[in-house]
């Protein structure tokens, strides 16, 4: 008699084996999950959206052949020294701490050799990092690890953090594996704890006290600097406007696809807005307020190519920042450590422990023997040409459409394939004149 | 002495007059008058100068200073001196919130009262504090001396690292991970230069020390409740 045909085993979609993975990892530890990176999950993003190209009512611009400008000026608004850069394309802030000295360096080799600028983060600024970098921005935390007013006032531009992408309303861990001698000092705290990076500043509150604070900045530094307000993608109309109000030169708006060092995976996943969705509000508060292109705004979280610089440029941004991506060009999860990521658990694409500082790429640690596998140089140079190539792809882009600058980019020019990216970035769905939530069907 | 007028001076002036004074300086003393209550007073000054500022002040006097000794004759806003990394500030008066916030060196000398979150963040700075705190005072404080000779309010010492706290009142309830600890010779000895500094009325045998009990250093499931 013939065998009753079987379904095949059903997996559970709510339950997947993922899932069921982290139920169990859970029950062991009775620790939630500590990890680096941005947001994993699948959210509306700058790929659900196409430029239109140039057609019969508009020309475009020859390739190779005629300019397209990509300058940048960031600090216009109040600040007596501006920073002008050759590229959109910024270092978001990242700290010596979670990274080593190395890729310190690297990042400053790269961002200086593209012609823009990179940042510090939460643990101060390094002489290495300084001398490395021709524009500095000098993070200005929570936690204050390393202040001071010398660091201030040879910074290129201060960028006061108030949010991140990844967490916004978090402070951040260092977890005691990474709390070198030099970290520890630097920090001052003692080696090997665990070191708090605190989720609100301890001497304000709220946006008026922001302005006064802000105004002490400037006068610490003849107002000289440009002031950013880092803001995390979570209420970005009313966190701009009040950023504005508080007396920024720039917004730095960080979606959930933005990076952190450390952070609960429940956080990072289940908190804050994709970058796509926050562009849209911020311009319109600067709009609102008269201050679009008064005061300049850089975009960060998951900008990974020519493409997502240029739609971000189109939305309103003036320019944007990346972090997991200059990782990448680094050398951070290359396929040449496969190896050694599966004997850490995870693979290449995967691996996201850098809390733990056993990278095997040398990039998220101190420990020495893993620092040496980075070679500065080498990785600033990659750097510099992933930055090359992305300013290359944006303005092939611009060119399409018509654009003599890439902030010449509109949302006009974008349409987008799926209607929750058309609601969030404000264009309409392909093939329609149907924007969701701004004009009927 | 040199004096500058608030009313007819404008901040940013003021401040870099200031901070244009050098090791070398021939202008050592400088007396502020009519401050009504401005912020950012006296910021980022780094130089061997004394400053006195008559009446009292906004939010941040005094800021990131380091090397000049500033003297307020009446009280401060929030944030004096904050983040401060040498020299010393003397308040006569009362401070509000944060006062000495992440300081990294110098002495903070508050006459009167200190509000809530004193010393907040300190990373090495001294603060004498001759009467009372507030709540949540030297809260994640990592390192340096806060020397209260009143009361203290809730939760001092909050997540405390390794600053140490000295407290002559009582103390309303320590924070998470805040114990009383042993008061050594050293700290007696400690106590006895830093009260002679502030010119306290107060001997260091009526003070009691905190300190971290340093359980929470290291992230364990098991301290969750204390927090």
């Amino acid at each position: 008699m013939d065998k009753t045909p079987q379904t095949l085993p059903r997996q559970n979609w709510t339950f997947s084996n993922e899932i069921n993975s982290e139920i169990r990892r859970a029950a062991a530890t009775g620790i939630y999950d500590i990890r680096g990176g941005g947001a994993k999950r699948r959210v509306p993003h700058f790929d659900d959206l196409l430029f239109l190209g140039a057609s019969i009512s508009r020309y475009p611009l020859e390739g190779y052949r005629e300019k397209c400008e990509t300058s940048v000026t960031l600090g216009t608004r109040f600040a007596k020294k501006p920073i002008e850069l050759k590229i959109p394309i910024t270092i978001a802030g990242m700290s010596f701490g979670a990274l080593s000295a190395h890729a310190k360096e690297a990042l400053g080799r790269g961002a200086t050799a593209a012609g823009t600028s990179t940042t510090t983060g939460d643990g101060g600024m390094t002489d290495e990092e300084r001398g490395h970098s021709e524009k500095l921005v000098y993070q200005y935390l929570p936690s204050r690890y390393g202040m001071n007013p010398d660091d201030l006032r040879r910074a290129d531009a201060i960028e006061v953090v108030v949010g991140q992408g990844a967490k916004p309303g978090g402070g951040g861990m260092l977890l005691g594996q990474k709390i070198t001698e030099r970290v520890a000092k630097m920090r001052n705290l003692p080696i090997g704890i665990d070191q708090r990076s605190a989720c609100r500043h301890p001497d304000w509150t709220g946006p008026d006290d922001l302005e006064i604070k802000i105004l002490e900045i400037r006068e610490i530094t003849n107002w000289e600097k440009p002031i950013y307000i880092k803001i995390g993608g979570a209420r970005p109309y009313y966190d701009t406007a009040l950023a504005v109000k508080a007396g920024a030169d720039v917004v730095v708006l960080d979606g959930m696809q933005g990076g952190t060092a450390a952070t609960q995976d429940v956080f990072i996943e289940h908190v804050g807005q994709p970058t796509l969705a926050c562009i849209r509000p911020a311009v319109k508060a600067l709009q609102d307020l008269g201050m679009h292109r008064k005061v300049q705004l850089v975009v960060s979280g998951g900008i990974r190519g020519g493409a997502d610089v240029a739609k971000a440029l189109a939305l309103g941004a003036d320019a944007v920042a990346i972090g997991t991506a200059a990782l990448i060009a680094l050398g951070d999860n290359d396929p040449r450590w496969e190896d050694e990521y599966q004997k850490l658990g995870t693979t290449t694409g995967a691996y996201d422990d850098w809390h733990e500082g056993r990278d095997p790429a040398g990039i998220t640690t101190q420990d020495p023997e893993l620092m040496k596998r980075l070679d500065p140089v080498a990785a600033g140079r990659r750097l510099r040409n992933y930055l090359a190539v992305m300013t290359l792809e944006c303005q092939t882009l611009a060119r399409a459409c018509g654009k003599s600058h890439v902030h010449n980019l509109e949302p006009e020019d974008l349409c987008a394939l799926t209607m929750e990216a058309a609601a969030m970035a404000g264009v309409p769905l392909a093939g329609t004149n149907w924007i969701p939530g701004q004009s009927g069907f | 002495m040199q004096t500058i007028d608030m009313a007819s001076t404008e901040l940013r002036q003021l401040n870099s007059t200031l901070q244009a004074q050098s090791t070398k300086t021939d202008d050592a003393e400088w007396v502020i008058e009519n401050t009504r209550g401005a912020h950012a007073l006296a910021v980022g000054l780094d130089a061997p100068i004394k400053v006195t500022v008559k009446g009292s002040t906004g939010y941040y006097c005094a800021g990131m200073n380091k090397r000049a000794d500033i003297y307020v004759t009446g009280s401060v806003g929030p944030g004096v001196a904050e983040n401060m990394i040498s020299g010393s500030v003397t308040v006569d008066g009362d401070a509000s919130q944060y006062a000495g916030a992440t300081g990294h060196g110098g002495l903070l000398n508050i006459r009167g009262n200190a509000s809530s979150r004193c010393g907040i963040s300190m990373k090495g700075i001294d603060i004498v504090v001759h009467g009372n705190v507030g709540h949540m005072s030297a809260f994640m404080a990592q390192s340096g001396n806060l020397v209260i000779l009143g009361d203290a309010g809730d939760a001092l010492g909050d997540s405390l690292y390794e600053a140490r706290l000295f407290v002559r009142g009582k103390v309303k309830s320590l924070g998470a991970d805040c114990i009383e600890k042993e008061m050594r010779p050293e700290h007696l000895e400690f106590l006895a230069d830093i009260l002679k500094r502030a010119g306290a009325d107060a001997k260091p045998e009526e003070f009691k020390r905190y300190g971290s009990a340093r359980k929470l250093y290291n992230f364990n499931v098991d301290h969750a409740d204390e927090y």
